[in-house]
C-alpha cells in the first residue's frame, strides 16, 4: 500500500520527461497554493491553470449589460460577490454601484425569491454566472419563480459547460500532457463525461478532490499513466463523483436550459458551450444572448488572460502581472476573481 | 423616540441625551462632573491611541458596535505593554436613530469598559442628517507597565503565540450580511487579562499585536517588515473552529485573512514559550491559544502546510468578497 509519504517522495524525485498538467478548476489552483503542492513535487512536473473560473471567462458585454440594468430606474442587479470587480468595456459593477446603480450581493440565488417578493415594484435581474456546478441552483431558482408566480425576477445567464472548453483547449494547445478534472463540476456531470476526451486526445483525464492529498494522488496517477503510455479517464474522487453524475440535478437543468454557442472572454466563441434558458422560458431571460454580439477577444492592451486561460503561459509571464495589473487594480479578469489564476498567483507570488 | 437634529444642538435635548443615556450607562465620578475636559492622573509613560468604528450591521452575534468601540481601543493600548485606564467616546449619530438603540449600544459600552477596567471620562455627541446610522470614535490611554514592547523587536528564535481561534468575528459579520444562519459568534473581547497575565508571569514580551482587519497574515507581514525578519508558521498549529472552516469553504474565505476583534499575537523568547502559552491560556479569552510558529532568518511570511509544503502568505489585497463556486 502506497502511503502519502511514498507518493510525495516519488513526485519529488521524478526525473522523467517534463510533464505539463492543466488543472481546470480555480479551486484546484487555490488548493495547490494553499497546500504548497509545487514545493513538494519535482520541477519537471508543471501545473498550469485552465479555463475553470466562471468570472474570468465572462465577456465585457455581459458586465456592460448588468451595469446598464443596475442604472435603470427601479431595476436591481443581484449577484455573487466575485462579479463586483470585473471590468466591462466601461465599468465594473462596483463602479456602477458607486454611480448610483442598484447592485446587491447575495450568496445564494434562492435568496432572490424573497427579495423579489418583498419589492414588487422593482425589477430584479440575477447575474446567473457559473459552470455546471451552479446551473442546478439556477434551475431550482426557475422552479421557485414559476411556483411562486414571480414576475419581477429574471436571469441574465453566462452559464458555461466544461467539456466543450476542454476540447477547445486540447485542439488549441497540443503540448498539455494531462488534465486534472474539476471536482465540483464532475459531481454534477459525472466522471464518464471525460472518457471520450481521454480517448480522442489520448491524454489522461483524472478527476480529483480538493484536499492536498487528493491532488498529489491525482498527479501521481497522471505520472504513472504517462510513464506507462496510457491515456485513461480515472475517477479519484469517488466519494463525491459518480460515473454518471447527479441525474436529478441534470434533469432539472435540462428542463430549463439548453445548449448554445457562447463567447469566452479572451478565447472567442466555443460551440455548444453555454447553457441558456429554453425558448419556452424566454420571458425570464434578461437578454442573455448579448455575449455573442461581441467577439469577446478584444482584450486590454498587453493583457495575456487568454494565454493564461489556455495554459500557454503562467500568470507571472504576463508583462502586466504585478506591474499595472494587481488585485487592487485588475486589468484582466483572471486577476479579479478569487478563483482566477492571476489573482491566486499574485497572492502567492513570492513562491 | 428617535434622535433628531435638536439632540445635537447643545441645548436641552443634548443634556437629556447625555444624562439619560450616556451617564446612565457608563457614568463615573470623572465623566459625571461634565467639565470641558477630564482631569486625570497617571503613573509614568502612557500609551495613547484612537480608533473609529463604522460597523454594519451594528448588532451581531457576540457583540455590537459599542462593545467593539471599547475593546478595539482598549486592545490597541494594551498591545504596547500598557494597562488601559481611560477612554473618551465621541458619537456621530444620524437623525432617525432610535434612542433605545443608542441606549443598547451605551449599555454594551458600559459593560465592556467595566470588564476591561477602564473609565470613559470624556465624550461628545454630534447629530447629522441621515438615516439611523451610528458612528463611534474612542480614544484611550494606558499606563505602560512593560516598556519596550514593539513590532520591531522580534528576533530569530523567538516564537509566535496566537491567543485563539481565527476568523470568528469576520465569519459572524459575513453571516449576518449574507443572511446565513449559524451559531458563529464574534470573538469581540478586551485582551487586558491576557496582557496582564503575560506581564505578571515575567514574560519578556518582544511584541504584541491584536489581529484585526487584514487578519493574521497581514499582522505577521507587519512583524516581518518592521523587525526585518522572516516568520514561519505551521498550518496545523493555527486554531480555527470547525464552523468557521466550513463557512470559509462555502464562501471561499481564508482564515489567515479574516478579521478578529478579540485575538492577539505575542512574540516571546523561545525559552519562555511554554510559560507564556500557559499565561495566555489562564485568561478565558486565551483558552484556545497555541504556539503557531517562530521568527526565522530572511524576510516575509511562510506557512508550512499540513503536507509539509510551503505556502507564502502575503498581506491582504482588497476586500474578501464571497466567490461563486
Amino acid at each position: 500500500m502506497l502511503t502519502l509519504e511514498n507518493i510525495i517522495e516519488e513526485l519529488q524525485n521524478y526525473d522523467g520527461k517534463p510533464i505539463k498538467i492543466m488543472e481546470v478548476c480555480g479551486t484546484h489552483t487555490a488548493s495547490i497554493f494553499k497546500n504548497g503542492i509545487r514545493s513538494l513535487i519535482s520541477d519537471k512536473i508543471k501545473l498550469i491553470s485552465g479555463p475553470g473560473c466562471p468570472v474570468c471567462v465572462t465577456t465585457p458585454s455581459y458586465i456592460d449589460r448588468l451595469a446598464e440594468i443596475s442604472l435603470m430606474p427601479d431595476c436591481c442587479v443581484l449577484t455573487f460577490g466575485d462579479m463586483m470587480k470585473v471590468k466591462g468595456s466601461e465599468m465594473s459593477l462596483t463602479e456602477a454601484k458607486a454611480a448610483g446603480g442598484d447592485v446587491r450581493i447575495l450568496y445564494s440565488p434562492l435568496m432572490s425569491i424573497k427579495i423579489a417578493q418583498e419589492n414588487p415594484n422593482k425589477e430584479f435581474v440575477f447575474a446567473a454566472v457559473g459552470f455546471e456546478t451552479t446551473a442546478p441552483i439556477y434551475a431550482i431558482l426557475m422552479e421557485e419563480i414559476e411556483k411562486n408566480s414571480i414576475k419581477n425576477l429574471r436571469l441574465l445567464t453566462s452559464l458555461k459547460t466544461i467539456v466543450p472548453a476542454l476540447s477547445f483547449v486540447c485542439e488549441a494547445e497540443k503540448n498539455i500532457d494531462a488534465f486534472l478534472c474539476p471536482g465540483h463540476v464532475s459531481v454534477i456531470i459525472g466522471a464518464d463525461a471525460y472518457i471520450e476526451l481521454a480517448e480522442r486526445y489520448r491524454k489522461p483525464f483524472v478527476v480529483a478532490g480538493f484536499e492536498g492529498e487528493h491532488i498529489l494522488s491525482a498527479v501521481y496517477e497522471i505520472v504513472l499513466q504517462l510513464e506507462a503510455g496510457e491515456h485513461k479517464m480515472k475517477n479519484m474522487y469517488k466519494n463525491a463523483v459518480s460515473e454518471k453524475g447527479n441525474l436529478i440535478a441534470m434533469e432539472k437543468v435540462n428542463k430549463y436550459f439548453t445548449c448554445a454557442d457562447d463567447t469566452w472572454r479572451g478565447i472567442g466563441v466555443i460551440e455548444n458551450s453555454a447553457l441558456r434558458l429554453r425558448p419556452e422560458f424566454i420571458e425570464y431571460d434578461a437578454g442573455s444572448d448579448i455575449g455573442l454580439e461581441d467577439s469577446g477577444i478584444q482584450m486590454p492592451k498587453g493583457c495575456s488572460c487568454a494565454d493564461v486561460i489556455l495554459g500557454r503561459i503562467n500568470p507571472v509571464e504576463c508583462p502586466l502581472f504585478g506591474k499595472t495589473c494587481t488585485p487592487l487594480n485588475a486589468v484582466g479578469p483572471c486577476m479579479v476573481s478569487s478563483e482566477g489564476a492571476c489573482g491566486i498567483w499574485y497572492k502567492n507570488r513570492r513562491m | 423616540m428617535k434622535i433628531d437634529m435638536a439632540h445635537g444642538s447643545g441645548g436641552n435635548q443634548t443634556t437629556s441625551l447625555i444624562n439619560d443615556t450616556f451617564l446612565k450607562c457608563y457614568g463615573n465620578e470623572i465623566l459625571s462632573r461634565l467639565e470641558d475636559a477630564a482631569v486625570l492622573s497617571v503613573k509614568g509613560d502612557i500609551a495613547y491611541t484612537t480608533d473609529s468604528f463604522v460597523v454594519t450591521p451594528m448588532f451581531f452575534n457576540g457583540g455590537d458596535i459599542g462593545k467593539i468601540a471599547i475593546c478595539g481601543t482598549v486592545n490597541d493600548v494594551a498591545m504596547m505593554g500598557a494597562i488601559p485606564k481611560y477612554l473618551t467616546a465621541g458619537f456621530i449619530i444620524e437623525e432617525g436613530t432610535e434612542i433605545e438603540l443608542l441606549e443598547s449600544i451605551a449599555i454594551s459600552m458600559g459593560k465592556a469598559a467595566l470588564e476591561a477596567g477602564v473609565k470613559i471620562v470624556a465624550g461628545d455627541t454630534k447629530v447629522i442628517e441621515g438615516n439611523g446610522g451610528v458612528y463611534i470614535n474612542t480614544s484611550g490611554i494606558g499606563e505602560i507597565v512593560k516598556p519596550g514592547v514593539s513590532i520591531s523587536n522580534c528576533r530569530e528564535g523567538d516564537v509566535v503565540i496566537l491567543s485563539g481561534n481565527l476568523g470568528d468575528h469576520h465569519a459572524a459579520i459575513m453571516s449576518v450580511r449574507m443572511g446565513i444562519e449559524n451559531n458563529i459568534a464574534s470573538d469581540c473581547a478586551p485582551l487586558v487579562s491576557i496582557v496582564k497575565n503575560l506581564i505578571d508571569d515575567g514574560i519578556d514580551i518582544k511584541c504584541m499585536r491584536d489581529v484585526t482587519r487584514g487578519g493574521l497574515a497581514t499582522v505577521l507581514n507587519e512583524v516581518s517588515a518592521s523587525s526585518g525578519c522572516g516568520v514561519e508558521i505551521y498550518d496545523k498549529n493555527v486554531p480555527v473552529s470547525e464552523e468557521v472552516r466550513g463557512l470559509c469553504d462555502i464562501l471561499g474565505l481564508d482564515p489567515y485573512y479574516m478579521a478578529n476583534e478579540g485575538k492577539m499575537i505575542a512574540v516571546v523568547p523561545k525559552i519562555q514559550a511554554e510559560q507564556a502559552l500557559e499565561a495566555v491560556k489562564k485568561s478565558s479569552y486565551g483558552k484556545n491559544a497555541a504556539i503557531i510558529g517562530e521568527i526565522v532568518p530572511g524576510r516575509g511570511v511562510n506557512a508550512i502546510t499540513g503536507l509539509n509544503g510551503v505556502r507564502a502568505l502575503d498581506i491582504l489585497y482588497g476586500e474578501g468578497l464571497p466567490r461563486i463556486c
